[in-house]
């Protein structure tokens, strides 16, 4: 039996996760890096992990360990048995560079086929894939993984939003998968199309690759008429599918060939069910197995059995990364928290941008939200009540005061890959 | 009467652009007043026209609604509103804004007339036998 397919409903001992593990940790000694730091602890072989405390105790690897090493410092197999290469966009520095065996590619197509078919994608389905090709994992990761399910791939990537909405009726495209803030926009671009949501096929999506809230999930849900999944994946990791939800939309499953931990801010570890960073360690990966990579993804994990019927490892939905968290004025801000507050006070559109800048030797965020039909009232006091409303629920959520600004509707630019939320302006004023 | 109400961010040439595109579609204005705050606008108008006007609007991408609005005649003389309004407010009517316009032609001064409540207003109207529009 194959071994992404066998026993969903076992348990696994924590002997079965110690051998997984001590796999990858033989994997990755020989490479200098690795051999490195684990020798400074007294770590030289894979026996020595001889409990999870014992695999707690392996140093953290991040991303900046992938830049020094870049680009195939941290690469387990020769280069003759790489077959792919793919890299983060390297907006903040080098990009860091994965590699895969061919074998790491057909196990990255059968976790994403089998976790497909839990949300019932099937055979007679088409998948109409508009998460960018290319160095980004997102596109060929569900590319491969609808071909390894026998799914129908229309291959479009992002962007040209009237041809993706032309070839969703014209191919019969009954799955989306992209962005969620992507789909909220072919949604958006649907409703002005001149194609009516009957000529659809469209039921389910698989939307990832940016954090989103629930209320942007029930946005998307019904406006395209769908029912949204969110999925998780990293290029460090593998790509898209390290984790996806089931049909009980309580939770992401993560894949059995990955162990996940929770960390606080100093690198401890935290119990189930408590908010921390996400760290990943693959247990079958070849080409670039990594171990303890901190996510910078905040969530939170369980362990148990789904009402769907699994058994192992779920994580809520990612509700920030690290990376985007701002400090205004000594308080954390995340933008999914702004999102949060905007969709549930009602009345506004789900286009937000948050423009960070200083007055004085304050720093100040403004929130542009776009006024709508619904929301526009003439009455300049009723604007200025919802405006009030959407500031004081803005400010019990971040618990600090900002600028709220409506601005004309489709003036906030849109995306058709990753959303920009975020105009930093205070390090160029300097 | 129904006035047009649109939404006006406050940037530069918003509203000279939101009052060219009227002109294109071939819109007369009959009346105007701007609600400013320190973001944004309320530009509110009366035309002959307008609902087909805010489709119009609509499909250009403008927020626009229509609202319901009284316009009174009003003697072009001293006192002549302070009259009508002290008569209207004997009916409990209650208003949210108003703006005038004088008209050369007959005289007359129009005020446009926003009220809390449409079916006082309307009572008031018929019980005071007031000329409006």
């Amino acid at each position: 039996m194959d071994i992404v397919d066998k026993a969903k409903e076992t348990d696994r001992t924590e002997e079965q996760w110690l051998k997984g593990l001590r796999k990858t940790v033989d994997r990755v000694l020989p490479i200098p890096h690795y051999q490195e730091s684990y020798g400074a602890i007294g770590i030289t072989q894979a026996e020595d992990i001889k409990s999870l405390s014992d695999f707690q105790r392996l140093p953290l690897t991040t991303k900046e360990d992938l830049r020094r090493n870049y680009p195939f410092g941290l690469f387990a197999e020769p280069m003759e048995n790489i077959v792919r290469l793919h890299a983060s966009s390297g907006t903040t520095g080098k990009p860091t560079v994965v590699g895969y065996t061919s074998q790491d590619i057909s196990l990255w197509a059968k976790i994403v086929a089998n976790e497909l078919r839990r949300i019932g994608v099937t055979r007679k389905d088409v998948v109409q894939v508009a998460y960018g090709y290319g160095l980004f994992t997102g596109g060929m990761g569900l590319h491969y993984g609808c071909e390894e399910l026998g799914a129908i791939v229309v291959p479009i990537s992002g962007g040209n939003t009237a041809r993706q909405l032309m070839l969703m009726r014209d191919f019969g495209t009954t799955v989306l998968a992209c962005t969620p803030s992507y789909a909220l926009y072919l949604a958006e671009s649907l409703e002005e199309s001149g194609i009516s949501r009957d000529e659809l096929k469209l039921k389910i999506g698989v939307f990832g690759a940016e954090p989103w809230t629930e209320g942007m999930r029930e946005q998307i849900e019904a406006r395209l008429g769908i029912k949204a999944y969110d999925i998780y994946g990293l290029s460090e990791i593998m790509g898209p599918g390290v984790a996806l939800e089931c049909p009980a939309q309580n939770g992401l499953h993560i894949d059995e060939h990955f162990y996940p931990e929770i960390l606080d801010g100093e690198g401890n570890p935290l119990a189930v069910g408590e908010q921390g960073e996400l760290v990943i360690t693959s247990l079958e990966k070849q080409g670039f197995p990594v171990l303890r990579y901190r996510t910078k993804d905040l969530t939170t994990l369980h362990y148990g059995k789904c009402s769907c019927g699994q058994v192992g490892w779920t994580m809520d939905r990612v509700s920030a990364r690290v990376d985007d968290m701002l400090i205004i004025r000594g308080v954390n801000v995340f933008p999914s928290q702004v999102e949060e507050a905007i969709l549930s006070s009602g009345g506004f559109e789900p286009h937000y941008l948050l423009v960070v800048y200083r007055a004085g030797n304050l720093d100040q965020l403004e929130v542009q939200v776009e006024v709508n039909e619904t929301s526009f009232s003439d009455e300049v006091r009723e604007l200025e009540d919802r405006q009030q409303r959407l500031h004081q629920r803005i400010e019990e959520i971040l618990g600090i005061s900002v600028r709220i600004r409506l601005v004309e509707p489709k003036s906030i630019p849109r995306s058709e890959g990753k959303a920009i939320r975020v105009i930093d302006k205070r390090n160029k004023e300097g | 009467m129904l006035q047009l109400s649109i939404f006006l961010e406050n940037a530069k040439g918003r509203l000279a652009e939101v009052i060219s595109l009227l002109a294109e579609l071939k819109v007369n204005l009959r009346a105007l007043s701007l609600a400013d705050t320190k973001d944004y606008g309320v530009l509110r108008v009366i035309v002959d026209d307008p609902v087909v006007t805010a489709e119009k609007l609509r499909e250009r991408k403008v927020v626009v609604s229509l609202t319901p609005v009284w316009v009174l005649m009003v003697p072009d003389r001293t006192g002549g509103l302070a009259e009508i309004l002290n008569q209207l407010v004997q009916q409990d009517v209650v208003f949210e804004y108003m703006y005038a316009f004088v008209e050369m032609e007959h005289k007359q001064a129009q005020v446009v007339l926003r009220v809390q409540n449409k079916a006082i207003m309307e009572k008031a109207v018929q019980t005071l036998n007031l000329p409006v529009k």
